[in-house]
């Protein structure tokens, strides 16, 4: 009897340490917030004059490759709102949509232009929404870099690689004079928007190629690239820019990706826009909201620079700006 | 009459000796294949990881920076988490387990919730994250919040719970039951004083490995669409948040080398996580299992 009573004690003091170690934990991480909010309040004067303090919560969900973007600008964006409560998940374009058209989210990233059948989804639901435009990225095709032959690829001929055909695919088969061995294809997942901006522009609506390795994780292609002179592979140009000297970026018809080349759409059809889909009725009706969606299209153009996107022409953002401010 | 014959026996004798030296040397390679496996990824994640770990790392937000990237909101949201799951996976379990094992009737129907409960153990987790989705953040609109993901979790992890109760409590001898009927206690005192204290270290054994299972599960919160960008703490328990998985992962997928290795420190943190949650409930069990 006494053994039973030590133990509900044992579980109420162990509970009762636990519960407080978690409350002093919180406790402790408000100060250092409100102590972060002070001294940003004071640096940040020559970026903003004193903007009105906004309370609320904003949460959005979508693309992988548009997360980083929109990490950074949350980043900048609490040194000046720290008390809106900002949060986003990495779902992929298509599990970001599913979550906008439950209405779960006020904001969808997406690096593809919204389909029409989550149109159609979204009307059904009776949510307006808005598109804007947040950067650009280089779909990069990439090759092993003992790979001398195809450097250098025209829209025809990646096509002529990547559908399936229901045959086994060789570089030769591709031009005679290319080696007689087998290609091994890595692509990103089908809900990422990466894949379905590839299978627009360069599938044309065929099948991608059944042997293709398929990961939501861009890492696994890059490594899977890497390791075999026969492979070929694509994803966002911020992946390639980090593995420059694991990989080869294929020339498409004769034009390299980098930030020029794709700012300047010479890069075609593979420079693609990265979107932000925002709810218009959240945009009227949260205040943090359409401040944290101004503050994005003030600041997309650099964060993206920064990890490793390209910024649009200043005369989009301001585009973008106009549109939001008719929203209010 | 000699039954057994000498010479056959000892020329068997070598064969039978290299049989089991054999055998031996079969079981001490598999227990060191996996021990080398957990000894080349404890190393490699320490030697990737060690140098991000500091203070900051554990009390900064996540950043678009290596270097300044922290955990924060990830540590501080697992410990939410677990401060749901841990009482309402294990009352419902317990509950549970008490009652198919002490109170229900040996009948057709129990037996079929028997091996229901059995089988739901081996259920993907990812179907306990639609699960999830369908029930706790839609029809209940709880939201992506705290309670939702603690209940899913729970959910995940109750039926090994529930199992590994129930064995513990079959293992208590029938005699100690009967000594306590005999001495005129009730069913409720008998469950109480006597069945439950001498399961309590099989219960919490079986306890220990679920909930480190949920600590560590990433599926089902990616499905029920838990953020990874936030920087701000959870404030009640319908808030949103993120976890320490769910953090690691989008961490590894980052094309910049460094967060792998930030991911890599994460991964030590969630390791050390277990290893201190681990080690509480083992101080308890052995507590009492020193009394029984």
């Amino acid at each position: 009897m006494k053994k039973w009573k030590y133990l509900t004690m044992t579980a109420v003091v162990g509970s009762a340490l636990f519960l407080a170690a978690c409350g002093s934990n919180e406790a402790g991480e408000k100060e250092t917030d409100t102590n972060k909010g002070t001294e940003t309040n004071t640096g940040s004067e020559t970026t903003n004059n004193e903007v009105a303090q906004l309370t609320g919560s904003v949460s959005g969900d979508g693309s992988s490759t548009v997360a980083p973007i929109t990490e950074a600008l949350v980043e900048i964006y609490e040194e000046e709102q720290p008390e809106v409560r900002v949060s986003s998940g990495v779902s992929g374009t298509g599990g970001g949509f599913e979550k906008f058209i439950a209405g779960e989210t006020d904001f969808s990233n997406a690096s593809r232009p919204i389909k029409d059948e989550e149109k159609a989804k979204l009307a059904e639901a009776g949510i307006d929404y808005t598109e804007f435009l947040l950067a650009y990225d280089g779909l990069t095709v990439v090759i092993n870099p003992e790979n001398t032959w195809a450097t250098e690829l025209t829209v025809e001929q990646l096509q002529q690689i990547w559908v399936e055909d229901g045959t086994t695919k060789k570089w030769s088969d591709i031009d005679p004079s290319w080696p007689a061995e087998e290609i091994l294809f890595y692509s990103p997942g089908t809900d990422s928007g990466t894949y379905d901006y590839f299978d627009e522009v360069i599938l044309d609506g065929a099948d991608l190629v059944k042997s293709a390795e398929l990961s939501e994780d861009d890492n696994v292609l890059v490594t899977g690239v890497a390791g075999d002179k026969n492979a070929i592979g694509f994803f966002g140009y911020a992946y390639y820019l980090e593995n420059t000297d694991k990989l080869t970026a294929v020339k498409v018809n004769g034009v390299e990706p980098n930030s020029e080349t794709i700012e300047k759409g010479e890069y075609s059809p593979l420079s693609r826009p990265l979107f932000v889909y925002a709810k218009n009725s959240a945009l009227k009706d949260n205040e943090a909201f359409y401040n944290f969606m101004e503050f994005t299209l003030k600041n997309a153009g650099d964060m993206a620079g920064e990890v490793g996107y390209v910024r649009l022409p200043d005369a989009m953002y301001e585009e973008g700006l106009k549109t939001l401010e008719g929203l209010k | 009459m000699r039954y057994i014959d000498d010479s056959v026996v000892m020329k068997r004798m070598k064969t039978r000796l290299n049989k089991n030296k054999s055998w031996k040397a079969l079981f001490l390679t598999g227990t060191l294949f996996a021990l080398l496996c957990l000894v080349i990824l404890l190393v490699r994640i320490v030697t990737q990881g060690i140098g991000y770990l500091d203070w900051d790392f554990i009390t900064s937000f996540a950043s678009r920076s290596p270097e300044r990237a922290g955990i924060k909101a990830a540590l501080i949201g697992s410990i939410y988490m677990m401060c749901i799951i841990a009482p309402v996976s294990m009352i419902l379990g317990v509950s549970t387990a008490i009652y198919l094992e002490e109170y229900a009737k040996k009948n057709k129907i129990n037996d079929f919730i028997r091996m229901n409960i059995s089988n739901l153990a081996g259920v993907p987790s990812i179907v306990f994250g639609l699960l999830g989705l369908t029930i706790f953040v839609r029809a209940l609109a709880l939201g992506k919040s705290l309670l939702a993901a603690g209940f899913t979790m729970s959910l995940l992890i109750l039926p090994v719970i529930i199992v590994a109760a129930q064995e513990a409590i079959r293992a208590v001898p029938k005699e100690q039951r009967e000594a306590s009927y005999g001495m005129g206690a009730t069913k409720w005192q008998t469950i109480t004083r006597v069945v439950l204290p001498a399961a309590i270290p099989g219960i919490l054994t079986g306890s220990i490995l679920a909930l480190s299972r949920a600590i560590g599960e990433t599926a089902p919160l990616v499905v029920i669409g838990i953020p990874v960008i936030l920087r701000f703490l959870p404030d009640s328990l319908l808030s949103e948040f993120t976890a320490l998985p769910m953090q690691i992962y989008d961490w590894a997928k980052r094309p910049q080398e460094e967060f792998l290795y930030v991911a890599s420190a994460g991964i030590i943190i969630l390791m050390l996580f277990l290893v201190i949650m681990n080690s509480i409930a083992i101080f308890i069990r052995n507590k009492f299992s020193k009394r029984y």
